[in-house]
């Protein structure tokens, strides 16, 4: 018998009961709640006579409704409900929340590694899509819908059924200039948005090894915009020095426990998958998306893509849509084409290396006076890490606004967004047609190729852009 | 939960790929929103209505008959993105009950079953067959969602028989409810989390404090 997979390891150790044909009742380790929906799901078990069975692996933030303004101004009067009803409902049944202006709050998929709540074998969900981030912990982590979150609060648990799974082996040395996110951008465009649907994915091989912890979260964040709703990295010496002391990891004799455990995590050398990719790292280079699907990227150094050269009706239709939306002409260069908006932040690209990643570049000149350049750090505790550090001043001598801490204009839910038929570069991981506001054009790239744009008030190659 | 057993009604054709649940309804209506039933106006309102707010009459679902369309032909990756279930409130206030696809975003399929709504997978070949037959005549070509037979009847009468799991079918015949199911799992989830407290000691401490 062939060996098993990190997927199979911690599915198997979740597995409360056997529901048939590939269907379990899996126990959840972690439930994380924001203020867009956490509220409103208490209330829901509340209003249909239910307990709240785990309130101890429960934890609360306000993320998505918030401003991220200075002083939180502007959140308004449905937010601030939001915020309320999450800080009334958390306080009532006994769930630690990390409220406004205090360490632990920030986009849920930041603080969730940042506190050591997110372990490896730890099985993680959340009603966001991109829960797949806690993945790169080496923890089993997805994405559910309003009715499952209420299904975990009242049980702990939640029935699922066993995706297939996929390994994508990362061969090579990253190039200068190539990031994390302009890996995971590559390998959608190589196998599209539904190219990972149904499976759970391991990301593997030397350039995934050799990423710092950050990155990895930055991988698997974008597993969801593969189509896969679970992405993982299997935890090695990186994830443990990353985690050791942090506030909620375990600590002394259970941390000892818990080390034995996570090394025996790793896909066995006989494990089989259901499907196997290979990227050739040699071929990665720095990435922007030119449509309204991640999986319509290129390299910053390509031209934009002629739909009539598409072969796929699908993929041409879908290109020649969403051309017209971007107001972009086939067969230019995408590098030089004017933007309007920056935005630096997301749970995709919001963390102490993607800003200092930035930093790096912003040092180097001015925002274009004709752009808006914004920085929305990951939570409170990555904001008082860049001050320290003095990352702030330089993001704000360049001429960029430095904000506090949500999710902001990635999903423009707290009304922070690009006003129509302007372009934005944003580190984010939708590019959907109105995802940052009505009729807003959005192009995802990494922090400094952000950065990058909003000097040169026009997307910029970071390797070859001088400031 | 709302049973499904059968559905024989008008099919609009939504032909395109990777349709993502931020085009199905954007998420300023989700939030705070109240009232489940307020947002089947705001389906596809992207593109439903122009930015000055008057309907775009090329868009499928300003055409009749599609205007009370309650099954949905569409392509690859169908509800692809955000996790948000008002996807599925906002189709089935808008009058949808089954959505036919070649594949699904697995988040979006699963709130589909949280809501009584049937998403069938069916090849792309088969979708393109039934929206070919649809167009030809859209006022009386109506289409049968049958979950009792597990199959779609096209307007010619052909079947085209499709899969669903035994748990998913079984719950949407009866209208039930997975919380109410799992609730009699009680006895085991504690058995489980008895060993499991003793087995990993590491992930349960942070129900003591740090």
């Amino acid at each position: 018998m062939s060996g098993a997979t990190l997927f199979d390891k911690i599915w198997n150790a979740h597995a409360v009961a056997d529901l048939g044909d590939g269907y379990a009742l899996l126990h959840v380790d972690r439930h994380l709640l924001h203020d867009l929906g956490g509220g409103r799901a208490v209330m829901d078990i509340k209003e249909k006579g239910l307990a709240l069975r785990n309130p101890g692996l429960t934890f609360a933030t306000p993320d998505h409704a918030i401003s991220s303004a200075p002083g939180r101004a502007g959140t308004s009067e449905t937010g601030k409900r939001l915020l309320n009803d999450l800080r009334t409902l958390s306080h009532e049944y006994g769930v630690r929340l990390f409220d406004v202006g205090e360490p632990g709050q920030g986009i849920v998929h930041v603080i969730g590694p940042e506190l050591g709540l997110s372990l490896p074998g730890a099985l993680i969900v959340c009603g966001d899509s991109h829960t797949c981030t806690h993945g790169g912990m080496g923890a089993l982590a997805f994405g559910i819908g309003s009715s499952e979150v209420t299904h975990v609060l009242a049980t702990q648990c939640l029935i699922q059924r066993r995706p297939k799974r996929l390994r994508v082996s990362f061969e090579g040395a990253r190039a200068a200039g190539v990031t994390p996110k302009d890996m995971i951008l590559y390998l959608i465009g190589r196998i599209g948005a539904a190219g990972g649907t149904g499976y759970a994915v391991e990301y593997a091989g030397g350039a995934v090894r050799a990423l710092e912890l950050e990155g990895r979260l930055t991988l698997c964040n974008l597993s969801i915009e593969l189509g896969a709703k679970m992405g993982m990295v299997a935890p090695d010496d990186t994830t443990f020095a990353y985690l050791a002391g942090r506030d909620f990891a375990p600590k002394a004799e259970l941390w000892d426990e818990a080390l034995a455990y996570w090394r025996r995590l790793p896909s066995d050398d006989d494990a089989v998958f259901d499907r196997e990719e290979r990227i050739d790292m040699a071929a990665v280079a720095p990435q922007i998306t030119w449509g309204t699907s991640p999986e319509q990227v290129i390299a910053v150094s390509e031209r934009i893509p002629d739909p009539a050269g598409i072969a796929d009706p699908g993929k041409r239709r879908a290109a020649e849509a969403a051309l017209a939306y971007m107001g972009l002409a086939p067969g230019t260069p995408i590098a030089g084409t004017r933007i309007e908006h920056v935005f630096i932040g997301s749970c995709t690209n919001s963390r102490l290396s993607d800003l200092r990643a930035a930093a790096a570049v912003a040092k180097r000149g001015k925002v274009a006076p004709h752009v808006r350049a914004w920085v929305v750090p990951g939570s409170e505790t990555v904001k008082r890490q860049a001050e320290a550090e003095g990352l702030d001043r330089i993001f704000r001598a360049a001429g960029f606004d430095w904000r506090e801490p949500g999710c902001s204009m990635c999903l423009a839910a707290n009304g922070e967004t690009v006003p129509r038929g302007e372009r934005s570069v944003s580190t984010s991981n939708r590019n959907f047609v109105g995802r940052q506001g009505p009729g807003a054009r959005t192009h995802l790239a990494s922090p400094a190729m952000a950065a990058a744009a909003a000097l040169a008030g026009a997307i910029a190659d970071v390797r070859t852009f001088g400031g | 939960m709302d049973k499904f057993t059968q559905l024989k009604a008008i099919a609009a054709p939504l032909l395109r790929e990777n349709v993502d649940t931020d085009i199905i309804v954007r998420i300023e209506r989700l939030v705070g929103a109240t009232f489940r039933n307020e947002l089947g106006r705001y389906a596809f309102e992207a593109w439903r209505l122009r930015p000055d707010g008057t309907e775009d009459p090329d868009f499928v679902l300003n055409r009749e008959p599609y205007r009370s369309a309650q099954i949905l032909l569409a392509l690859d990756n169908f509800g692809c993105g955000s996790s948000r279930e008002g996807a599925v409130w906002a189709l089935k206030q808008r009058g949808f009950r089954a959505v036919l696809a070649p594949s699904f975003g697995d988040i979006f399929f699963n709130n589909c079953y949280q809501n009584g709504v049937l998403p069938v997978i069916m090849p792309n070949s088969a979708v393109q067959a039934l929206a070919r037959q649809v167009e030809a005549d859209p006022g009386r070509k109506l289409v049968t969602v049958d979950l009792v037979r597990q199959v779609v009847v096209a307007p010619d009468g052909g079947e085209t028989a499709f899969a669903i799991d035994r748990l998913r079918r079984e719950a949407l015949l009866d209208g039930l409810d997975d919380i109410g199911l799992t609730l009699k799992r009680e006895s085991e989830i504690a058995a489980f989390q008895a060993q499991d407290r003793a087995r990993r000691r590491w992930i349960w401490a942070v129900e003591t404090g740090r």
